[in-house]
């Protein structure tokens, strides 16, 4: 939670800054953001190739195991393009993108930003990409406030599914505690599975 | 889209390659730090735009109802594969 509050914090700090910019009529330039973009996916790419768990999660795969992220995916997707049936501004593509974030909010809404500009243009990118954003950090809270309703009515899995990319961090607390121990594991490998497909499923539905 | 990808992919191949380096297990708490960066960015740009700002409301609405929508996609899935696959192994 502490994290998340520092990640808002430094968004809403940008946000306030911006504003205040604008008021005054000074031209910011964030045209560096592309650049740092490339080289957060470096990074990113760096502690997947040199993650020594990575084998091991890799080889400990069973088919019973996949079928948890599986669910998070199908479901999270599905239900996605079902609203985008609700909101009439934006295609399928980015809902299913905005959606794919799978609650990891600050990855999928930068990616979805620069990624969607070639097509929209900086203002409806940037908008998007606040959809993303809020949208992501909405899953995050949700599934911290209702874990305990949603293994109520839903069962042990609930709350790991709705977790999404958030499950080996910052939901797993809430997790051990209402879906139980012994599902600790399974919440850590479906995390960093999941976690694992999110640039992966925004840049594609930012294809379209 | 392919420059992103791409990237990440050399990213793999770096790491992969210097697994042994202790200075890459480092990598996590950069991230961290990129992230912040990257979004102080993103709120600059947004903060500084008028008519995302007189647009809040209506965005947050509409990331509300997709936040909703994958929330209770993912645990419909969750508790179908709960009751078909692991109920009985539990109990």
């Amino acid at each position: 939670m502490k994290g998340s509050l520092t990640v808002v914090g430094f968004f809403a700090l940008g946000c306030l800054l911006g504003w205040g910019f604008n008021q005054w009529d000074i031209t910011i330039l964030t045209d560096i953001t592309p650049y740092v973009l490339y080289l957060l996916m470096f990074q990113v790419g760096i502690s997947i190739g040199s993650d020594k768990k990575l084998k091991n999660i890799l080889t400990s795969i069973r088919p019973q195991l996949l079928l948890v992220p599986l669910a998070t995916i199908t479901g999270t997707l599905s239900f996605s393009a079902l609203a985008s049936f609700l909101i009439a501004q934006w295609s399928v593509f980015d809902c299913l993108a905005v959606g794919s974030g799978f609650a990891y909010y600050s990855l999928s809404s930068i990616l979805i930003t620069e990624l969607r500009e070639a097509s929209y243009g900086v203002q409806l990118a940037t908008e998007l990409g606040t959809i993303a954003l809020m949208a992501n950090i909405m899953r995050e809270i949700m599934v911290l406030l209702g874990a305990p309703l949603f293994v109520n009515y839903f069962g042990r899995l609930a709350p790991i599914c709705a977790g999404g990319a958030t499950t080996m961090d910052t939901t797993l607390p809430i997790i051990t505690r209402y879906s139980g121990k012994d599902l600790v594991f399974m919440s850590i490998f479906h995390g960093i599975l999941v976690d694992l497909t999110v640039p992966f499923f925004v840049s594609f539905f930012c294809s379209f | 889209m392919f420059i992103v990808i791409g990237i990440m992919f050399g990213g793999i191949a770096v790491g992969y390659l210097f697994r042994k380096v202790a200075f890459l297990q480092k990598t996590e708490r950069l991230i961290s730090y990129t992230i912040l960066l990257l979004l102080f960015l993103l709120g600059l740009s947004v903060g500084g735009n008028r008519e995302i700002v007189n647009n809040l409301p209506s965005l947050g609405g509409q990331a509300f109802v997709l936040a909703f929508a994958g929330t209770l996609g993912s645990i419909l899935a969750a508790w179908g594969i709960y009751h078909y696959f692991f109920k009985e192994r539990k109990r």
